[in-house]
């Protein structure tokens, strides 16, 4: 486990010295432009306005951070062959992918808090308090960040076979699928044959349900999150990330370095 | 006695090309090789020849397709053993957004050091290697040459029994590699196993018990430096300075530096040779016996080798 935590503790390093926190300064100047803003253009519901743009850029930056640097964990490290030194230490291919995973995950809990702080700062700003029917706002900041640790597995497990720009592809490609996942389950049998109809069915049962952790308009009208969802969307989350965390190591435990 | 701190047994690698992958290249094929506890080994080859494919073998990062290989009498397969083997790869190159001292700091993380000992480690080799005082520098910032350092600092800052360095001496100045080879000896004078390639023959010459020379995947000997070459005299080399012109024969054959002469003849002509250059003036400087060189030896290898791959691909034609 100490191992592990060497590997998450540098990605999280490599993060931050890369200045991959320097999108916060992004965030920020969106959070002050449309604080200002929204008083202006949208009489009464500021707030809604302001928790969607705010979500949706915590979510859209954050996926960009998931998937870019999800994918150059390891490929970055074998172009670079930073790797060669670091796997003749005792450390299994296991635990550098899980450091990196977590690392990452980590640099993300970091970007999405701030984010998420500089949202209730916007929100407090624009309300001139706070109240309990803005707690679904920080629940659904925990599910978009539970959403961005399924994306970076799926990005390291990508990454592991392939070359960076299809890992990207794939990620992208698969977590756009993943966000249709009930509308293929509710896919009229009446358009395809029952087998077909049957095949997609399961089909979406293996895609990542995305759709499941967009909890925005529920968010953005102060409307309660149950407590099932939660549960569930971290159940979820965690089962998901371990069986594609299995499957990057399997690949990757096989993998001839060049 | 101890067993042999490295040993191969019938070590291959084949790499797949092509379409589907269905043609094979073989990089390294049917490799048996010991090297004995304590000693310096030397693995030479020329470019491509299997010499880093064996290493990365040997270290995990690459998997054999038939064979297999013990460190320290363990398979290569047991990730433990790695507690007690260094390994400098070939040109290596580190977390550039870290100093020499945390990327030092970050590997011996992995070798469960308490934080005082870790350290003391790394202050330690940043003064063996020569960079103590570019010890809080980030490396993007650092040479070839000194990148090649911390790679040596970090394949022996735990205190290895076995250090293998994958061409230590690529890219060094004069003053780092002779800094490279004084560390290769105080491995060795501390009784540690130490194996390393490179393609530097002086190098190996200088420092090894005993050299492995590789060409095109296979092993074509190993022993010492000595044994390998053929160890009979080649012929005589004399070295004079004729002060006044002359015409005489032997000087059409003899190589001229300056005001000197290099004449090479065999021992049967030596005495004719000596007389010819008496009667012509010449002030003999000295006389001594032309031996085969390592260098020799593998030029004949690879040439060979050369000539082989050209046979077989007419033969394929």
């Amino acid at each position: 486990m100490k191992r592990v935590a060497a590997v998450a503790v540098n990605t999280f390093r490599e993060a931050v010295r890369d200045r991959v926190l320097y999108n916060l300064v992004f965030f920020a100047l969106l959070m002050i432009a449309a604080s200002i803003l929204v008083g202006q253009i949208s009489i009464g519901i500021e707030q809604s306005v302001i928790v969607s743009l705010g979500l949706s850029a915590i979510s859209v930056i954050g996926l960009l951070i998931a998937v870019f640097i999800g994918v150059a964990l390891v490929s970055k490290e074998m172009d670079k062959r930073t790797l060669y030194a670091l796997l003749s230490k005792p450390v299994r291919r296991w635990e550098f992918l899980l450091g990196k995973f977590f690392g990452l995950v980590l640099t993300l809990a970091v970007n999405t808090a701030a984010m998420a702080l500089g949202l209730i700062v916007a929100m407090l700003y624009v309300n001139r308090a706070l109240s309990s029917s803005d707690v679904p706002v920080l629940i659904a900041v925990y599910f978009i960040w539970l959403k961005l640790a399924l994306v970076v597995a799926l990005s390291l497990l990508f990454s592991c076979f392939t070359t960076p720009l299809l890992a990207i592809l794939f990620t992208i490609g698969l977590y756009i699928a993943g966000l249709y996942v009930q509308e293929m389950r509710d896919l009229p049998v009446a358009v395809m044959s029952p087998g077909m109809a049957a095949l997609t069915k399961w089909f979406s049962y293996l895609l990542p349900n995305f759709e499941n952790f967009n909890v925005m308009a529920m968010a953005a009208h102060a409307r309660a999150i149950p407590g099932s969802l939660i549960l569930h969307n971290t159940l979820y989350a965690v089962v998901y990330c371990a069986i594609v965390l299995t499957a990057a190591v399997a690949v990757f435990s096989r993998r001839n370095l060049k | 006695m101890p067993g042999p701190a490295i040993e191969t047994e019938n070590l291959t690698k084949d790499y797949p090309f092509g379409f589907l992958h269905l043609k094979k290249k073989t990089s390294l094929e049917g490799l048996n090789m010991q090297v004995e506890t304590g000693e310096v080994f030397g693995f030479i080859g020329p470019n491509g020849a299997g010499k880093s494919t064996t290493i990365k073998l040997l270290m995990g990062l690459i998997f054999p397709t038939a064979g297999s290989a013990r460190i320290l009498g363990k398979p290569i397969s047991d990730v433990a053993m790695h507690r007690d083997i260094g390994y400098m790869p070939e040109q290596p190159y580190f977390y550039d957004y870290l100093t020499a001292a945390e990327v030092l700091d970050y590997f011996a993380r992995f070798h469960d050091l308490s934080a005082a000992d870790r350290n003391d480690r790394v202050q330690k080799m940043l003064k063996k290697v020569g960079l103590e005082t570019a010890g809080k520098i980030q490396l993007r910032k650092y040479s070839k040459g000194m990148l090649q350092r911390v790679g040596l600092a970090q394949a022996i800052l735990h205190d290895p029994q076995v250090v293998i360095l994958d061409e230590p001496m690529s890219g060094l100045d004069p003053v780092g590699r002779r800094e490279v080879r004084d560390i290769i000896l105080e491995l060795k004078r501390d009784g540690k196993t130490v194996m390393f390639s490179t393609h530097i023959l002086s190098d190996a010459e200088m420092l090894c018990d005993r050299v492995g020379v590789i060409v095109g995947g296979k092993l074509r000997g190993t022993g010492a430096p000595g044994q390998l070459v053929d160890m009979k005299t080649r012929g005589m080399e004399v070295l004079f300075e004729l002060p006044s012109a002359s015409n005489s024969a032997l000087l059409a054959k003899a190589t001229r530096t300056g005001e000197r002469y290099r004449l090479e003849v065999t021992e049967a002509e030596l005495y004719a040779a000596m007389e010819q250059l008496r009667a012509a003036g010449a002030r003999i400087l000295s006389v001594s016996q032309v031996r085969a060189t390592l260098e020799e030896f593998f030029m004949n290898l690879v040439e060979a080798d050369r000539a082989q791959a050209a046979a077989d691909e007419v033969s394929e034609k």
